[in-house]
């Protein structure tokens, strides 16, 4: 993996690489340590002076019931918004990959959420919602549904995982499209010869032959679901009700700035950065495979 | 041999009469459905609020764009979304051509020289993939704040500038780069930097363009970090801004300029993703690789 042809001198790569290293230190490194360091420690009250606890912060916290309700908030949200995101991609994929003609035009049309910032996908659904003018949310009281997401937890739920996933379904489409214009004709073909009808040759030919982008979206989205849906939940629920959209990344930020319980904040960022390594473990071992598929 | 390689003509699998209609209503009936949520905010930035407000509200656009849109522009609820737009654009830009900048040079030094460190520095570079912002927000937010870059343009871009993604995405490229041509630019005589300058930035310049665009739409979209260090309205970018037009209490919001605001904070990265698709797909393939 190495250049055989380099040129010489030290000084001009190490002044090359020092602003990415200098903003790496700086704003990456220092504060994970940081995190770690304030993590052993509790402010006293009035912030003069710091007490060692040692892993006081983190027997506190696994034993806080609404911090392991956040996990589980944070599982059942990260499933559901996979699930909610990828199914419809992958119907809608299929959809334009038997179209000869047009298909071009539907993702230029179906492309245009994933531009869509969390926090503006956000406020969109929440004025559908809104219980008082949303348009949803008024039909579905015409239906006989009284639909109330600030008291009900479930509908709170159901309505920061539709927010979040709607522009996800622009990427995944755009994923699964890719991936189904290079399924190659002839096996479809062969099995149709063979007399297999189209949703046989889907469930037994094609969506095998997705399995590789189907993991990888999985893990990509589960990463999306875990970090970059904060913007949606401040908009639409700040959390609530009584935590019911509470997921860890919210709780990092509720704590730390919000409740200014920086031992405990710290010691969440520390619990997220093993996760977020397991992640990206994950995400390189199945990016091996992928080059072998 | 050669038959049966050949691929059967386009359309002998079920892409006829019935179905082929049938696909297409499908398809448009699920286009309708994710537009909807953008249509709607579109035709609520053109009533007035007793329009909104009476519910159902209208499902056709009205005749008050311009008055809300400007509205909205030149006096908004807290500050002018053109001030929002401004600051959101420097911030993309400062973003986007912040870290393709850095990521450049660290990749070509990793690739082209072999120095003291450049392993080490290499994996450094590899961990901060594992360090988002929303993991260590306290200590970062505490360090911003320590340099007195709190409500600056500085605060906005450079803690969010490293880039794990951007410098391998380089560093893959520069590895296919012939080794012919630094080995003729040695010859010549011709300095590192002039290498880098002449003949490897022009050979980049569409996996730049395609990283552009997903940058770009990264930094715009952001919305914590701006949360955390704007706190004076006339920094907000209008992602985090949109939210703090709505009031707190029982005050009714503002609801044709919150939705006008929020057309106008998609329309610059849709433009960009849409007048730049090709580009964009690519970059999302390569930044994802």
């Amino acid at each position: 993996m190495d250049k055989r042809v380099t040129f010489k001198g030290w000084l001009l790569p190490l002044l090359l690489i020092a602003p990415q290293v200098l903003i790496s230190v700086v704003f990456f490194f220092y504060p994970a340590g940081e995190a770690v360091w304030q993590s052993l420690f509790i402010p006293d009250p009035f912030g003069l002076s710091m007490q060692y606890v040692g892993l006081g912060n983190f027997e506190f916290l696994f034993n806080d019931p609404y911090y392991r309700a956040s996990f589980v908030t944070t599982a059942v949200f990260s499933t559901l918004v996979t699930l909610v995101s990828m199914v419809p991609a992958l119907f809608l994929a299929v959809l334009a990959d038997r179209l000869v003609k047009g298909a071009g035009t539907y993702r230029t049309l179906l492309i245009w959420p994933y531009a869509v910032a969390p926090a503006v996908a956000g406020v969109l659904w929440l004025f559908m919602f809104n219980t008082r003018i949303g348009v949803v949310a008024f039909y579905l009281n015409q239906l006989g549904y009284d639909w109330n997401h600030v008291l009900n937890q479930n509908e709170a739920m159901g309505l920061v995982v539709v927010a979040s996933s709607w522009g996800r379904i622009s990427y995944n489409f755009l994923f699964y499209f890719a991936a189904l214009q290079a399924v190659p004709k002839s096996v479809i073909e062969a099995a149709a010869i063979d007399g297999a009808r189209f949703w046989r040759r889907f469930f037994t030919i094609v969506l095998p032959l997705l399995s590789p982008t189907t993991f990888f979206l999985l893990v990509v989205n589960i990463v999306y679901a875990f970090f970059e849906t904060f913007g949606v939940i401040h908009t639409i629920t700040s959390g609530g009700p009584q935590q019911a959209t509470t997921i860890l990344v919210y709780k990092v930020y509720a704590d730390g700035f919000v409740g200014q319980d920086l031992g405990s904040s710290a010691a969440q960022s520390v619990v997220l950065l093993v996760v977020v390594g397991l992640l990206t473990v994950l995400q390189f071992k199945f990016v091996e495979k992928r080059v072998h598929y | 041999m050669a038959d049966i390689r050949k691929e059967p003509p386009p359309g002998m699998v079920e892409k006829r009469g019935g179905a082929l209609w049938l696909t297409h209503a499908l398809m448009i009936a699920g286009v309708l459905v994710i537009f909807f949520p953008i249509w709607l905010a579109f035709v609520a930035s053109t009533h007035t609020q007793p329009e909104i407000a009476q519910a159902p509200m209208p499902v056709l656009p009205g005749s008050h764009l311009i008055e809300n849109y400007k509205r909205a522009l030149f006096s908004g609820v807290n500050v002018p979304v053109a001030t929002m737009l401004l600051n959101s654009l420097v911030m993309a830009l400062g973003i986007a051509l912040g870290k393709i900048a850095i990521s450049l040079l660290s990749a070509f030094a990793i690739v082209y020289f072999r120095f003291p460190g450049r392993k080490f520095f290499f994996w450094m570079i590899f961990l901060t993939l594992m360090l988002p912002v929303e993991v260590r927000i306290v200590p970062t937010y505490q360090v911003v704040a320590g340099f007195g870059l709190l409500n600056s343009y500085s605060g906005l871009i450079l803690p969010l500038i490293a880039s794990a993604t951007a410098t391998f995405l380089f560093r893959q490229f520069f590895l296919t780069v012939p080794d012919e041509l630094a080995e003729a630019a040695r010859v010549d005589g011709a300095r590192p930097m002039r290498f880098f300058v002449d003949i490897l930035l022009p050979m980049s310049r569409t996996n730049i363009a395609a990283l552009f665009v997903i940058l770009f739409i990264y930094g715009w979209n952001q919305y914590l970090w701006p949360l955390l260090i704007t706190t004076k309205p006339e920094m907000n970018t209008i992602v985090m801004g949109l939210k703090q037009m709505f009031p707190s209490g029982d005050d009714i919001a503002d609801w044709p300029v919150i939705m006008a605001t929020s057309i106008l904070a998609m329309i610059p990265p849709v433009i960009v993703v849409i007048s730049m698709q090709k580009l964009f797909i690519r970059g999302l393939v390569d930044s994802e690789k």
